[in-house]
């Protein structure tokens, strides 16, 4: 399960970073998202990986911490979506601003000659 | 004394609260949405004075040193707490003297720019506030997301193809950051299983040898996330053309953004890598001097290389964060010290060489300002038709003399970014360069040697001055000597009046500089001794403050 999670938050990175290189303003959106992609289960996986044991404490719980996941980084998971979700959002619109200030979809703005 | 202790919770909640209410207002009332803004910001004034003063109060040494705010009542390592040392509360001084400043000035013409400006304006100060307050590293990403999110609203204000192009640099850039600084937090929490910092200066001596690595390198990429924001070589190539394209209050405004960096950085580096944490003592201590150093190279290259006067505001702002940087570096007492009176002064003066620019402008570029070009050629007969076609434009008292104004504010400008006498710009960086030269203090009997790369570092500081004061000559002679035809530009009272205030609050520098500087060795020594602040934050959980 370890190997796999590794492999793809890798494979993410890696995907998001190349997209990210790239000069289109779409490609820009994407690596970003799938970089958040690849942070967000990273936090997630910082709580140490487990199967089946709840985070909060469910009517008739143990009440003991060994019997639970760490409920922290899932929290911070949820937060780091939603922030990641709003600046998307807003780089979306800002990407479109571009296209129709400057007529085309490169970063800076104009085709390099 | 029970109430002072919400006071704390102000510098949050009332930007956050107009910010809602300034959302409801519809965007024609022009009039009423600024009033609020102006009230809630003067109300932010005084309650970041008050602060300032609490924190000023507290012993230097001993338990009760740090003011902290359980929100909603958790105790500290569990709940998110707010910290009131003497750094947050200038800080946060800071911060409202300078949005006061910018609030005013954008009155003149630029709050009707587009919408929602006074909203975005005070969730950006709710976000800094934040950010300065807060005693929990995630707590302090959401709160620089904050700061972030309004601030991409803010650069794009005002709209035009160069905007959108720089601010579309600056929003991929900075959730690039945001990112890595998810990716250090997290391996933080993952390795020492805590969030909260003082907890956390707590639990790293503890940390065992085989998870160090990982630790330091979770500290390293929360640092580079830092140092974008800082906006340390090579890591700084977006700010000059970012900063130059925000408009005017917005861009005076921003200058406090890089501060952010560099408090955190001096704040984590003080608190987690002090003395006594073991191993990790002095952790990233030479990246910050070399990468401080080369930051002031470069950027004293571009101070000199600038034809435009806003990219060489911009990479003004870089001198003083390489300055800050090496200085934070360097860690020694006098030398916070005397950084964090340079911090107060270049802040005041980049917003306000940020906001004289515009005025400026005005005088050099003819079809900027074609309306006062009309005026002159067509005489008091067509003024007062004009006079009403324009009221919707700007409203206000026109300056008079704008040129000579303009003119003394931009060598006031040049000699506080020159740090030469008689302006607080001169205090500051000798308040800077005698902590680097005199280590045991002035006066010490045994004198210490004195390492290379501090000599390298005060010949830097010196240069960068000589280089701002040789390119704002420059520029000053272009701009207000050799033009032949000069446009007097039409300036309002409520446009100068803000960089004059900014330019009094450093005069007033000078003259009142002991108060500031006893102050900042206060909070110096205190960050230096973080014993205390752990035991302010987590006293009531842990009387003794025994680690576990």
């Amino acid at each position: 399960m370890e190997l796999t999670l590794a492999i793809a938050i890798g494979a993410l990175t890696g995907s998001g970073v190349w997209l990210v290189l790239r000069p289109r303003t779409y490609q820009l959106v994407i690596g970003l998202s799938l970089l958040s992609y690849a942070v967000n289960l990273f936090i997630f996986s910082m709580g140490r990986l487990r199967l089946g044991a709840p985070p909060v404490l469910g009517p008739g719980g143990s009440g003991n911490p060994a019997d639970y996941a760490d409920p922290v980084p899932q929290a911070l998971v949820l937060t780091a979506i939603v922030i990641g979700f709003a600046t998307t959002a807003l780089l979306l619109v800002v990407l479109l601003a571009a296209r129709g200030l400057t007529g085309n979809d490169h970063v800076d703005g104009r085709e390099p000659r | 004394m029970e109430w002072t202790r919400h006071l704390l919770i102000v510098p949050i909640l009332l930007p956050l609260v107009t910010g809602a209410l300034l959302l409801l207002i519809d965007e024609l009332r022009h009039t009423a949405k600024a009033l609020i803004s102006l009230a809630s910001c003067l109300l932010l004034v005084g309650t970041a004075f008050a602060l300032m003063r609490i924190a000023d109060t507290a012993p230097e040494t001993g338990s009760a040193l740090s003011l902290s705010y359980a929100v909603a009542g958790w105790p500290a390592p569990f709940g998110i707490v707010l910290v009131l040392d003497r750094l947050s509360a200038l800080m946060l001084a800071l911060t409202a003297v300078l949005a006061l400043a910018a609030l005013i000035f954008s009155m003149a013409r630029w709050h009707r720019a587009g919408p929602h400006f006074h909203t975005l304006f005070h969730f950006l100060l709710m976000g800094l506030g934040g950010a300065f307050l807060t005693g929990d590293l995630f707590n302090l990403f959401v709160f620089v997301e904050v700061t972030l999110a309004a601030s991409y609203g803010l650069l794009l204000h005002g709209s035009g193809a160069f905007r959108v192009r720089s601010g579309l640099h600056y929003i991929a850039i900075n959730l690039a950051a945001s990112l890595l600084f998810l990716i250090g937090v997290s391996l933080i929490y993952g390795v020492a299983g805590t969030l909260n910092m003082a907890d956390l200066a707590l639990r790293l001596p503890a940390v065992p040898a085989g998870d160090r690595g990982l630790l330091q390198a979770g500290a390293a990429i929360l640092g580079v996330a830092f140092l974008i924001k800082a906006g340390m070589w090579p890591l700084c190539f977006w700010l000059p053309s970012a900063y130059m394209a925000a408009a005017a209050p917005v861009a005076a405004i921003f200058v406090v953004l890089t501060k952010v960096g560099t408090y955190a950085l001096l704040r984590l580096t003080l608190l987690l890598f002090a003395p006594g944490a073991g191993e990790a003592t002095g952790f990233g201590g030479p990246v910050l001097i070399w990468g401080g150093m080369l930051t002031i190279t470069f950027a004293t290259f571009g101070v000199l290389a600038s034809q435009a006067m806003g990219r060489l505001a911009g990479y003004s702002v870089l001198v003083s964060s390489g300055t800050l940087l090496a200085a934070v570096g360097m860690g020694d007492t006098a030398v916070v010290s005397g950084a964090l009176f340079y911090l107060v002064s270049s802040t005041f003066s980049a917003a306000a060489f940020f906001m004289l620019i515009e005025l400026v402008e005005r005088a050099r570029e003819p079809g900027a300002d074609l309306l006062a070009v009309t005026m002159e050629a067509y005489g008091d007969e067509a003024e007062e038709s004009e006079a009403e076609e324009r009221e919707d434009e700007e409203v206000g008292v026109v300056m008079p003399g704008a040129l000579a104004v303009l003119g003394v504010c931009f060598g006031l400008v040049a000699i506080l970014l020159a740090g030469l006498p008689p302006l607080s710009g001169f205090i500051a960086k000798f308040a800077m360069l005698s902590g680097m030269l005199n280590p045991a203090g002035l006066g010490a009997a045994t004198a210490t040697a004195i390492p290379g790369q501090t000599w390298l570092l005060v010949a830097l500081i010196i240069l960068s001055g000589l280089a701002a004061l040789i390119a704002m000559m420059r520029t000053g002679i272009r701009t207000f000597w050799a033009p032949l035809e000069t446009i007097v530009p039409r300036v309002l009272v409520v446009e100068v009046a803000p960089i004059l205030g900014l330019l009094a609050l450093c005069a007033l520098l000078a003259v009142q500089g002991g108060a500031l500087l006893s102050y900042t060795e206060a909070a110096a020594r205190t960050l230096h001794a973080p014993a205390a602040y752990i035991q302010g934050v987590l006293g009531a959980a842990q009387p003794g403050g025994v680690p576990r």
